[in-house]
């Protein structure tokens, strides 16, 4: 009898457990990266706290056609944000390969964008990125390319959590990580993936179609 | 009766799988370049030329035009160790990025990736000599 009571505790927990975790599954949504700060104020005399998260700040910045592109330039869309440079030797080839294959499956649509900033302000004018996009086979503006002043690119690259620095030592001159970083619509940072690394890409995919949902 | 034709049987498998296990040292060799020369293509090619000399759109050229590899057979020891920034037409395409030298590999490694190289992704031309790359160097030099 004990041993029967036993098994069936046992049961009812491992099916609580099933449950919860399908039903987790189904109302998946992706977090909000990066910090958070927690800001109250009085609404009709009552104390309601609010949490404030991260946001890409402002930006002016050049691309492929020396147009000039804003934050605004990705409102009603999600956007897919990274760091390279066209000469660069070692993992930009890797992750722009995997975010070409991204790009290709949303080719033509206006809700899903991408944005590649060049870390190498000497040499990549918005020229050289129209010919880097060109020959990577990106053809309009569903993929900036942009061009900045080195603060400016250095700068907005930490609001992305994307390491990068100027560094003699590294292949090509610059040294920077691989991270094909996530955005929403309201600017906030939804998920990081490292571009060099395909399960990770195939994380992205999915994620993606998680964070699109929510506009639908 | 049946016994001694079992047993020469079993010696003949037997002689047939350790004739096979020993490869010929032509054989070895150019096994031994292939794998070395594939870690080597790893570490400096598989960026830009793909896991499976793929290419990336018009920017990198594929490994995958066996007509240009063929043609090209003597020239890629110079093209992999002093880099090229002219044009090159692959399948038809004309590509025009630079392709970085890579002066610290010595003979025998771009030996070792050519080997590599030139035995796959559909190409197949047997093992390169660390002497013919040197050979080749030297004409390539002497014109540059």
């Amino acid at each position: 009898m004990d041993n029967l009571l036993r098994t069936a505790f046992g049961l009812a927990i491992l099916a609580s457990i099933l449950t919860a975790c399908s039903t987790g599954g189904q109302n998946h949504k992706l977090p909000i990266l990066g910090h958070r700060e927690p800001v109250t104020r009085e609404v009709n005399g009552k104390t309601v706290t609010d949490t404030v998260y991260q946001q890409i700040p402002a930006f002016t910045f050049l691309n492929q056609d020396s147009t000039v592109i804003t934050p605004q330039t990705f409102d009603n869309s999600v956007y897919i944000a990274n760091f390279f440079f066209t000469s660069c030797p070692s993992i930009c080839p890797t992750m722009q390969r995997n975010l070409l294959k991204v790009y290709e499956k949303y080719k033509g649509r206006n809700d899903v964008k991408f944005l590649s900033h060049s870390i190498d302000f000497k040499h990549d004018k918005p020229s050289k990125l129209k010919w880097y996009a060109d020959r990577l086979g990106v053809e309009g503006t569903q993929w900036q390319f942009a061009y900045g002043p080195k603060e400016d690119i250095y700068g907005i690259s930490a609001k992305y959590m994307v390491f990068t620095a100027e560094d003699d030592q590294a292949p090509g001159g610059y040294d920077h990580s691989g991270y094909l970083i996530l955005v929403d619509r309201e600017k906030h940072i939804r998920g990081a993936y490292d571009g060099t690394d395909d399960e990770q890409v195939a994380l992205l995919l999915e994620d993606l179609e998680v964070l699109l949902d929510e506009y639908r | 009766m049946v016994r001694i034709f079992i047993y020469s049987l079993l010696t003949m498998v037997a002689g047939c799988v350790f004739l096979n296990a020993c490869q010929s040292g032509g054989e070895l060799d150019k096994a031994r370049y292939y794998i070395n020369g594939k870690s080597l293509y790893e570490t400096h090619c598989r960026n830009c030329h793909g896991d499976q000399g793929e290419g990336l759109g018009r920017l990198y050229p594929p490994l995958t035009d066996t007509l240009f590899m063929r043609a090209y057979q003597r020239q890629l020891a110079c093209l992999i160790k002093y880099g090229s920034s002219g044009q090159l037409t692959v399948g038809g395409q004309v590509y025009d990025a630079a392709m970085p030298a890579n002066p610290r590999l010595s003979d025998t490694e771009i030996a070792y990736l050519i080997t590599y190289i030139s035995n796959s992704f559909g190409n197949h031309h047997g093992i390169k000599r660390d002497t013919s790359v040197r050979t080749e160097l030297q004409h390539c030099r002497a014109n540059q």
